[in-house]
């Protein structure tokens, strides 16, 4: 199990070493020059040296990302040419709204997601399947800031019960800051929460018939009972494999819920620094969120590991 | 009493009427062997008894159970019973138990669902029955996995949880079919000694008469859904009245004639042929350690010869047989057909002269295509393939000469039986006229009866067509009569190569001896039915 980790530890290195060149070089390389294309086309020349300067470009490239990924490894991520702050406290700031409306979502969703699923796959092809899978068709179906207007609709306008819009902040207590992020959990959840049920249904559908359901139903279990110590950990790899997924989606792919719930979020920071064409801040952001996705893809592997004791003994 | 009596068991799924009027009894101590063809309800009349039958079936006549009746009994009540009254062993072993959970608690969950003892007795309990059942704790602890058992081991798994309870009744389902002949020999062993030290009534499902005369107190022959015979084995195998039972034994028995072979003239020449395979790396850094699956096979295959290859699962025959076909590099040593080396290239004039039979007939063809289509694929390997009437015309001759109507070159697959597929399969070989046709475990998935008719087949082409073979298979009974010489292979490499009736009436090495040893036997009959 241990060298299992270390293996896929060993590979999470990697990965990211990949990733930042990638990034690095797609940005920073990649047609024209970085500076002029911040400031546009109407800028001075004097404007472009100067900033040709600030960020380091009359070095040398591998000087250049050397001293980018030597920054980032002591949290420095450079100042955003725009704001003019650290980059850094930025994405900090961000992450603070981001990370747990990302967890707060996934938990929704996979407490929606497991037991409809389950529900599902048990009742099989009869009336309460037909309806959950009729739920999560239209889950699927319909966009998340759609579902983000009925909710500020019914429980912000008419019942009063959440905000509108906006983030409390984490000052005034976990509690009310989480209220302010429930709407907008709630829209990200459902549509993720619809795919994530299907996932299940399937999954479980599956493990149903192999032979070793069989062959605990011939030892007396119930089919419940079967269904519960014996199916539900199988089905757990390709639901993990989704959950994966679907969290790193959840922590960059908000950009519309943020907009619609008026959430400063990691999404709309990446919005706002597109438009303004602040590479600097884009570049961060981007390898901060390989970084989530590649970790986040770690800790799936490792929980794969847990459920099933074949990868654990092949190393 | 009667410990398991069927009485006129009638099961239908949808519209489907699967079983009709069955009726068989089971006593304590005894062992009853059900047996017939693929579709004959066998394995329905197993799952009518556990009461697993699919939620559409509906069932009319009794089956009871030491007098309990257990067509009356409620889903709850039944759960009850399976596992505690009536236990049940399975076909595939591979994948019978859990992948994710230890063997220990696999078994102690036979104990611990019916609340029969607590779980610290319950631990003790699967230990010794893991004992029991021929896994000791110092090599089988109570924490393995499944992955981490052979096929045999796991076999013995399911056994131990079906009788940790000591069920009065224990079902087989097939609980050989898919185990090596010497491994099928010590689980059938297993069981006999179960069913004696148990006192417990057996019920064998098997298609294998060989196991079921060495086995079976009672046999119980069945066709599309009916008991046709049942009898005593001895009184049963001596004195066949339906003509189906006689037709099954004769078949599963069945001997072909092949004509002389010409004078030796080599086609196919291994020589000194080694297959690794790469395993997976111990360490980041340490070189990758590598499996040698073929280790230095030399023979040679002559014009005209029917060669045979036998050996258990992952003995190399399989990868040998790749070899040979050039699909799978050698890592040293070659193989030559008519003096021309094989490698993984595609080479069109090999490929001409030798083609593949496989094993499965259901998943060797394209469902899409049409027979036409699928029998003249290897003219992709002709530089000038026939056309217009001369290729219908061999496309004719081929399935008659396969004993099909040209009429079926414009059907698909899915409107032929399983033997007929393999008729098709054998046509698609054919067509080009090869030299050379491997027959990878061409006959393992049919039927007795079918098998016999392809057995036949096979012999005719003999003789019409002169063909040479290698005929790869891990069953003695057919290499011994489709043969002229035979090849026995162990862990990779060739340990006996005799003519087939030599090596069969004196085996030399202790593994083909071992190997015929353990192969079952059908006792020697009078011939002359069906």
């Amino acid at each position: 199990m241990l060298r299992y980790a270390l293996k896929r530890g060993f590979s999470l290195i990697i990965s990211l070493a990949v990733a930042s060149l990638v990034i690095f070089f797609v940005i920073e390389i990649a047609p024209g020059d970085p500076a002029s294309f911040m400031l546009g086309i109407n800028a001075e020349p004097d404007t472009v040296a100067a900033l040709r300067a600030e960020l380091g470009l009359d070095q040398g490239k591998l000087q250049r990302y050397l001293a980018w990924v030597g920054g980032m490894l002591q949290g420095d991520f450079g100042m955003s040419y725009t704001y003019r702050t650290p980059v850094a406290g930025m994405i900090a700031d961000r992450m603070w709204v981001s990370l747990p409306l990302a967890l707060y979502a996934l938990t929704l969703s996979t407490l929606i997601a497991f037991p409809a699923g389950i529900y599902a796959a048990a009742r099989r092809g009869k009336a309460g399947d037909m309806a959950v899978m009729g739920a999560t068709q239209l889950g699927v179906a319909v966009p998340n800031f759609w579902f983000a207007m009925i909710l500020v609709l019914v429980f912000a306008i008419n019942l009063r019960w959440f905000g509108a819009g906006g983030f409390a902040g984490w000052d005034d207590g976990i509690g009310t800051a989480l209220h302010s992020l429930t709407l907008p959990a709630i829209a990200l959840a459902l549509p993720q929460a619809a795919i994530l049920a299907r996932v299940m249904r399937s999954a479980l559908l599956d493990i149903l018939g192999e032979d070793f359901m069989r062959t605990a139903r011939a030892k007396g279990l119930t089919r419940r009972q079967a269904l519960w110590r014996h199916g539900l950990r199988n089905a757990m790899i390709p639901v993990l494999t989704i959950i994966g997924l679907q969290f790193s989606f959840l922590l960059a792919g908000a950009i519309i819920i943020e907009q619609v719930f008026f959430l400063p979020g990691l999404g709309r920071l990446v919005f706002q620094a597109i438009s303004s064409r602040d590479l600097i801040v884009v570049e961060s952001v981007v390898m901060i969120l390989v970084f989530a996705v590649i970790t986040v893809n770690f800790l799936v592997d490792l929980a794969y590991a847990l459920v099933d004791p074949r990868l654990r003994s092949r190393t | 009493m009667t410990l398991l009596d069927i009485t006129n068991l009638s099961l239908r799924i949808g519209t489907h009427e699967i079983l009709k009027e069955v009726s068989l009894s089971v006593e304590a101590g005894e062992i009853v062997a059900i047996t017939g063809e693929s579709g004959s309800g066998k394995s329905m009349t197993a799952f009518s008894a556990m009461g697993l039958l699919p939620e559409t079936a509906t069932t009319s006549g009794g089956i009871s159970l030491s007098g309990t009746d257990l067509l009356a009994q409620s889903e709850a009540q039944m759960c009850d019973l399976r596992g505690q009254a009536i236990g049940m062993v399975f076909q595939e072993p591979m994948t019978a138990l859990n992948p994710v959970k230890t063997i220990g608690d696999q078994v102690m969950e036979t104990i611990l669902i019916h609340k029969a003892l607590p779980p610290d007795q319950a631990r003790a309990r699967a230990r010794e029955l893991l004992d029991r059942v021929g896994l000791p704790a110092d090599r089988f602890p109570l924490g393995r996995f499944p992955h981490e058992l052979s096929g045999g081991q796991r076999q013995r798994v399911v056994i131990a949880m079906a009788i940790a309870l000591r069920p009065k009744l224990l079902i087989a389902d097939e609980p050989t079919t898919a185990l090596d002949v010497t491994t099928q020999a010590q689980i059938l062993e297993l069981l006999r000694d179960l069913v004696r030290e148990f006192d417990m009534g057996l019920m064998i499902i098997t298609h294998d008469l060989a196991v079921v005369a060495d086995l079976a107190d009672r046999i119980v022959v069945m066709r599309h859904g009916e008991v046709v015979e049942t009898g005593a084995t001895q009184t049963l195998l001596h004195n066949m009245r339906h003509p189906y039972t006689k037709m099954l034994f004769a078949a599963s028995n069945h001997q072909v004639t092949l004509p002389e072979p010409p004078a030796p003239q080599p086609l196919l020449e291994v020589k000194g042929a080694v297959r690794d395979y790469a395993l997976p790396r111990e360490s980041l850094f340490a070189k990758p350690g590598h499996f040698r699956a073929v280790k230095d096979v030399s023979f040679t295959l002559y014009c005209g010869e029917r060669l045979g290859l036998v050996g258990e699962s992952g003995c190399g025959k399989s990868t040998l047989t790749r070899a040979i076909l050039g699909l799978e590099p050698l890592q040293s040593g070659e193989i030559r057909l008519d003096g021309m080396k094989i490698t993984t290239t595609q080479n069109p004039e090999i490929r001409r002269r030798m083609q593949v039979v496989f094993q499965d007939p259901f998943g060797s063809f394209n469902p899409r295509h049409r027979v036409e289509r699928l029998i003249t694929e290897p003219f992709y390997t002709l530089t000038d393939p026939p056309t217009g009437s001369a290729r219908s015309d061999l496309i004719a001759e081929t399935l008659r000469a396969v004993g099909l109507q040209p009429e079926d070159s414009q059907k698909y697959v899915h409107q032929f039986s399983g033997g007929q597929r393999q008729r098709i399969a054998i046509a698609r070989a054919l067509i080009t006229r090869p030299e050379l046709i491997l027959f990878d475990e061409a006959v393992s998935a049919l039927d007795v009866s079918v098998r016999a008719q392809i057995l036949d087949l096979l012999a005719e082409l003999c003789e019409a067509y002169g063909l040479s073979y290698l005929f790869i298979s891990h069953d003695l009974s057919v290499v011994r009569t489709i043969t002229d010489r035979c090849l026995v292979m162990q862990k990779g490499e060739i340990v006996e190569a005799a003519a087939t009736e030599e090596i069969f009436a004196n085996p030399k090495h202790p593994y083909t001896r071992a190997l015929i040893a353990a192969a079952p036997q059908l006792p020697e009959l009078e011939q002359g039915a069906a």
